[in-house]
């Protein structure tokens, strides 16, 4: 009986969870629908934010979390793959690894608020002395606190693919003269390589969805984004920054806005599930 | 959309729509204009001490105060732009406004120099990107005595929807032609160049951690930050800081309509500073609506003439805000006194 009710229990539970995804994606889409059958895919091609004429469009933001989040991403790599190198394959189950794993893990905890007030107050003054442009907000800013935030994501997978990479393997190499480096080169990295790669994906995701830090750095102006020292607007920060006034067909545009981040951060995560799925068979 | 500014209002005022408590005191929820907040949070506050009465303000926004109030997640909403014609039909039935005090719209700037003058053109110009640097022609020339550093000049404005953009890009397009044609008026705009922060309190940040940043704000978030800002150039020439005495003038030699929906920028009173406006609470005229009783109707018409009473007014000074002139007060009073329960007239007498 007992079992009976817990296998109910549970049953009710993942089906609210189904039914919880799929009404947010149906409220998405009705509430979109406005700004779709009004702009036609002119929404995602155009790159006017009038409000006073009502006339609205996505790619200014489409661009800006494109943008940022690449750029995340890049200069996340150096800073992820050492570490995931350190903790997976140099000192694996060594103290250090531990300790510095542990701090590491520590960063995915940081709120994100807390990220946002430290490139305001501390990483914009160095902005505007490097010269980037004249108050420091923009898309580098963004995109260097961004890079911090995700390194966690990215750096604990790699390293647990890292480790997975049978010993086997790199002993025989060993066993030929091959010297540390050339066997993460030869052996480690690419073994592991898909898995490394499905990590860079997910992180590229949270990249991607990430709002508080992004709306406070980047100076939210709606245009297309030309080069690093210029402001711009992310999906999700467009979405934070308006959202409260909004009515109308602009509040249906926010909603496709966020219909769209949906539909790109759930593919994202689909093709890291996938690799990484892949990988471990 | 409703079930979002439902979920918003939940969170912006956690005790909802006056339920009554145990002890037959009342909740009284509301939301609004960021512009007044800082006086409105005292108000209450004050009030909730006098009368035993919970209130709660939220500062979210015109827009959102004026959809709170039509979503009838809030007992009073706050706006400093007054409904159009069109606005008040949306809202389903008789909507009155209370003005509450006065308030200015400030231009705030990052530099070493006090008591800058600027004019709505100069204004304009930077807003439109064609003043790029502090030590530009045009401003030294109202300037002789400032040393004006070669500073790129950051123009911040509102990233949000906002009653703050809308009082001052009136004033803006009224008294500037190229403001008028390039920018316009209304609360979400479209600049040029600059960056965008939300709420007031968000374009007082940037202004005072971005150096050589102007941006307009509620001149209480000014002086809460001490933030310089500029004299501007009124009607009649001179250049007039913002503050309680220029404030109240410029509502002087206007004449009020009954429902006091009136803008009162760019004043001809010469010692009147330029850009301001009344602030006002919307509420129902028609208190019983949804399941509201008698008592928490009757305690937010309390509330309304405790705001606009001698001890609210005085809140207002402390707060920076100017108080209502006397013939506005007397206008406000029988605008509280039209409210209804039932068709009957609501207040004790």
């Amino acid at each position: 009986m007992k079992d009976k009710i817990f296998r109910a229990s549970l049953f009710v539970a993942a089906c609210l969870i189904i039914i919880l995804t799929a009404s947010i994606v149906y409220g998405l889409v009705s509430q979109s629908l406005d700004a779709f059958s009004n702009f036609g895919f002119g929404f995602i091609t155009s790159s006017e934010w009038d409000s006073r004429n009502d006339v609205y469009s996505a790619l200014p933001f489409i661009m800006g979390t494109l943008l940022t989040s690449v750029l995340a991403l890049l200069f996340c790599i150096p800073f992820s793959l050492s570490v995931s190198l350190f903790n997976g394959e140099y000192f694996r189950g060594h103290r250090a690894s531990t300790i510095l794993s542990s701090v590491v893990d520590l960063l995915a905890g940081v709120p994100s608020i807390v990220f946002g007030l430290w490139g305001f107050y501390t990483l914009r003054p160095l902005m505007v002395e490097m010269g980037v442009n004249e108050q420091g907000f923009g898309v580098l800013l963004s995109s260097i606190v961004l890079a911090i935030m995700i390194i966690p994501y990215a750096s604990s997978l790699s390293a647990e693919f890292l480790a997975m990479v049978p010993n086997d393997l790199k002993e025989g190499a060993y066993s030929l003269g091959a010297t540390r480096l050339e066997v993460i080169q030869r052996v480690s990295l690419p073994a592991a390589g898909s898995g490394i790669f499905a990590a860079y994906v997910l992180a590229f995701g949270r990249a991607l969805g990430e709002t508080m830090a992004v709306t406070m750095l980047i100076g939210n102006t709606n245009n297309i984004p030309h080069g690093l020292g210029d402001t711009g607007n992310t999906m999700a920060s467009i979405i934070a920054n308006q959202f409260g006034e909004a009515g109308g067909l602009k509040l249906s545009s926010l909603m496709a806005i966020g219909l769209l981040l949906f539909l790109i951060t759930a593919s994202i995560n689909f093709i890291a599930k996938y690799i990484m799925k892949m990988v471990r068979q | 959309m409703k079930k979002i500014s439902l979920i918003l209002c939940m969170a912006v005022a956690l005790a909802s729509c006056g339920s009554p408590k145990k002890d037959g005191s009342m909740n009284i929820s509301g939301a609004g204009a960021t512009f007044p907040a800082p006086f409105y949070n005292v108000v209450c506050k004050e009030f909730s001490t006098a009368t035993g009465n919970s209130v709660t303000y939220g500062g979210i926004g015109s827009g959102g105060g004026i959809r709170s109030l039509a979503d009838k997640t809030v007992d009073f909403g706050a706006t400093d732009v007054f409904l159009s014609d069109s606005e008040m039909t949306d809202m389903g039935a008789a909507v009155i406004h209370i003005p509450t005090s006065l308030g200015a719209v400030v231009l705030s700037y990052n530099l070493d120099i006090a008591d800058l003058k600027l004019t709505a053109g100069i204004v304009s110009a930077i807003y439109r990107g064609k003043i790029t640097k502090w030590n530009d022609e045009r401003i030294k020339a109202l300037n002789p005595d400032a040393t004006l550093p070669d500073q790129a000049i950051t123009p911040v404005y509102r990233s949000d929807g906002s009653g703050t953009t809308a009082v001052f890009s009136e004033y803006m397009s009224k008294v500037d032609t190229d403001w008028f044609n390039e920018i316009g008026d209304g609360k979400s705009l479209a600049f040029p160049v600059g960056i965008a922060a939300k709420g007031n309190p968000g374009v007082a940040g940037m202004i005072n951690e971005t150096k050589g940043a102007i941006g307009y704000i509620g001149s209480e978030y000014a002086l809460a930050m001490d933030l310089s800002s500029a004299r501007m150039q009124n009607r009649s020439g001179s250049f007039v800081e913002a503050n309680i005495i220029s404030i109240t003038a410029s509502a002087a030699n206007i004449d009020i309509p009954a429902d006091t929906r009136v803008v009162i920028s760019d004043s001809p009173n010469a010692d009147a500073y330029p850009i301001t406006t009344f602030t006002w609470i919307i509420a129902y005229k028609e208190q019983h609506y949804g399941n509201r009783t008698l008592s928490e109707a009757r305690a937010l018409t309390n509330l309304f003439n405790y705001i606009i009473g001698n001890v609210g007014q005085e809140i207002a000074t402390k707060t920076n805000y100017a108080p209502l002139p006397m013939d506005v007060r007397d206008k406000t009073v029988a605008i509280i006194h039209s409210m209804t329960f039932d068709g009957k007239a609501l207040e004790e007498e």
